[in-house]
């Protein structure tokens, strides 16, 4: 940057200005804390016919919460929330684990898929009734989807008698803690809702219709669109990707906890989305912005494990980190610290359709007293 | 937009689901609940700190069930971890004018002005499994549990024989999972293990990493994972509930070493799983906590229901195992 040409200038601002930019720049920074604690940290190495290492172990872990966060932001673009995916987690791990532990033989693959099948049926009933109480009764997302994540766990628990069930199954291990072609299974699964909903969303017009719900309702029906049967559908897609990350989380430990499974997962989803560059207004969504806000915090929990930060202090720790993610995030903030530089009116020069995004980035803070009167 | 029969649909839809959390919550133990004659009956109000782990389960079955047997009334309340629930069970209690209540705290400190408030109602108050810190002493009648220092300093004792048994000489490098943040277990047991640690074995033994598990087994396994990643040298991991231990082993087979073997594991508690693991060879030692204090607690409640004294700390029975027990002692594991 010594002699900065016009063309070097223009591409630096065009990256800087990426909607992605800042949420991958956090995610580095924080893999590079890592380093001096854990020197190999980056390296991966076979151990028992698959790949290890503190990346895997990332990518691993944090599969459920990618997979709740991609659910959760289409909530969010329709201008909606779901507080109950933690409580479907736990309804899906339990009902699953339940059924497979009743069977004589729990590697039997018939079992293990009708006890899955079990579990994400009773997951889409509870997203059929989130988005019948958001669109059809017109209650607002917080307060619909706020009964079954007190009323969820309770279930759950009724479903595992207050016990952890603890299961033996091989085939069922595969999908939250098993390894495919040396890698993670979680991987695939992962790999494919997003590719998915990507697909879905970009590639064909409901990404559209799902923004244009978010960003006016009533204007979008009135130009014809079924906002209803749209908001019902994210709601049960949500609900749908909260299912599969609860079998990943029963899965991974071979054990249904109806107490702790997937508990507080609702925040950290929602906290992947705003990393990611989703505004809570609803109206658009970034679908790769929320894969890295998630890969961002599940870094962040690993972080704390390894620099032996003192156990009474890992949330302020969590928060101090959070709160620079979010300041970061802001376009106000960045103008007011950085200069212009940063800010959101110099990219309009840049051009392209990224330069216009950061500025409608908005932290946790400023939404959400808006979020009230909409 | 909302009419008056959706709306009124709306709202029936919400009582629904909230009664059903409500039951799900607040099940009524004991015998029925509404027998409304027996002014003699014993009503006790307890509230338990959730359901975190097997062997809290057991706990909440043996609390159950000797109520039961005891022809106890028993409010059962489940406080999932969170010290306002318990507050506010407790409230409850009061408000219910129930004879005595029992609970087993979420955490160490922060519960005098409730405490006052079942102190002004006249309610006795007995602690199970766990202890708060409070100035007024007058607050609570007794605990009845197990001491979970005692349980720390039985843990590095059993170490010993552990490391002995191994042929482990030299420095020991030792990982520990803690429970819960500012819960009892977790002060005390890390408290106790210290003890002994800096004690006896101050130039030898060393804790190289510590941090809290929560008490699960996903939590045992993730910080255990890190772990092993900053740490590949640890040569004991020192668990504080057998949960924990139990996640851990999972992260420490899928980094390619032997769980009791490349990485000594003794942990607290004493449940069934635990057991398990330990036969399979997985887990090297098991300090005994025991949570079938129902019947203890239901004889302390009716002393203290007929004014008679007891004693400020009523220990729960326990013993340690070591891994050639396991076999004989699964069978006797209820829980």
């Amino acid at each position: 940057m010594s002699t900065p040409s016009a063309a070097t200038t223009s591409r630096w601002r065009a990256l800087t200005h990426h909607h992605l930019f800042w949420p991958v720049a956090v995610l580095v920074a924080l893999l590079l804390v890592n380093v001096p604690f854990t020197p190999d940290f980056f390296s991966i190495k076979m151990t028992d016919g698959h790949l290890y290492g503190s990346l895997v172990s990332i990518v691993l872990f944090g599969s459920p919460l990618i997979l709740v966060a991609v659910g959760m932001t289409l909530v969010i673009a329709t201008g909606g929330i779901d507080l109950s995916v933690g409580a479907v987690v736990a309804i899906t791990g339990a009902l699953t684990c339940s059924y497979i532990s009743d069977q004589a033989d729990q590697n039997a693959l018939s079992g293990v898929f009708l006890a899955m099948g079990i579990g994400l049926v009773a997951a889409v009933v509870c997203g059929l009734w989130n988005g019948f109480l958001v669109a059809r009764m017109g209650i607002q997302p917080i307060i619909a989807t706020l009964i079954i994540m007190v009323a969820g766990r309770g279930v759950a628990q009724l479903i595992t008698d207050g016990q952890i069930i603890t299961i033996n199954s091989e085939p069922y291990k595969l999908i939250g803690g098993g390894y495919w072609l040396t890698l993670p299974f979680s991987i695939f699964v992962v790999a494919v809702v997003v590719a998915v909903t990507v697909a879905l969303t970009r590639r064909t017009a409901l990404g559209l219709l799902v923004e244009s719900v978010g960003g006016n309702a009533e204007a979008s029906r009135l130009v014809g669109i079924r906002s209803r049967r749209i908001k019902i559908m994210v709601y049960v897609f949500c609900a749908l990707c909260a299912g599969i990350a609860g079998l990943m989380i029963s899965s991974n430990t071979s054990a249904a906890d109806g107490n702790n499974a997937g508990l507080w997962i609702e925040l950290d989803a929602i906290l992947a989305v705003v990393i990611g560059g989703t505004s809570l207004l609803g109206g658009r969504f970034s679908i790769g912005g929320t894969v890295i806000g998630a890969l961002v915090i599940q870094t962040l929990t690993t972080t704390i494990y390894t620099i032996g930060v003192p156990t009474q202090t890992n949330l302020v720790f969590k928060a101090v980190v959070v709160i620079i993610v979010c300041l970061l995030q802001s376009p106000k903030f960045r103008a007011k610290v950085f200069g212009a530089k940063f800010g959101p009116k110099s990219g309009a020069a840049s051009g392209g359709s990224a330069a216009t995004e950061p500025a409608k980035t908005v932290t946790t803070a400023e939404a959400a007293p808006k979020m009230e009167v909409s | 937009m909302l009419n008056r029969r959706n709306f009124l649909t709306a709202a029936v839809g919400v009582a629904a689901a909230a009664g059903l959390s409500a039951c799900a919550k607040e099940d009524e133990g004991g015998s029925g609940g509404s027998s409304g004659g027996g002014s003699k009956k014993i009503t006790l109000g307890f509230s338990q700190v959730g359901s975190e782990s097997g062997w809290r389960s057991a706990n909440t079955d043996s609390v159950k069930s000797a109520a039961k047997e005891a022809g106890f009334n028993l409010k059962f309340s489940d406080a999932q971890q969170k010290q306002e629930n318990q507050i506010s069970a407790i409230r409850s209690f009061i408000a219910q004018k129930v004879d005595v209540i029992a609970f087993s705290p979420v955490k160490v400190t922060g519960w005098d002005a409730v405490l006052q408030e079942a102190k002004a109602a006249k309610i006795p108050v007995v602690l199970t499994d766990r202890s708060v810190e409070t100035k007024d002493e007058s607050l609570f009648v007794t605990l009845v549990g197990s001491d979970f220092t005692d349980e720390g300093r039985r843990a590095a004792k059993i170490l010993e024989k552990v490391l002995e048994k191994a042929g482990h000489k030299g420095k020991v490098k030792i990982a520990q999972l803690e429970g819960t943040t500012g819960s009892a277990p977790a002060i005390e047991r890390a408290k106790g293990f210290k003890e002994v640690m800096e004690a006896e074995h101050k130039d030898d033994w060393k804790i190289v990493v510590t941090q809290t598990g929560d008490f699960t087994r996903a939590g045992g396994k993730q910080v255990m994972a890190a772990f092993l990643q900053s740490n590949p040298d640890i040569d004991v991991l020192y668990a504080h509930n057998d949960d924990m231990a139990i996640g851990a082993i999972q992260a420490i087979e899928a980094a390619g070493k032997k769980p009791g073997k490349d990485i000594l594991i003794v942990s607290v508690d004493g449940v069934k799983d635990g057991f398990i693991a330990m036969s399979e060879g997985k887990i090297n030692a098991i300090v005994e906590c025991n949570p079938l204090l129902g019947p203890q607690l239901m004889e302390v409640v009716q002393t203290v229901k007929d004014g008679g004294s007891v004693e400020r700390w009523i220990k729960t029975k326990e013993s340690d195992f070591m891994q050639d027990q396991a076999k004989d002692a699964l069978p006797t594991r209820k829980y």
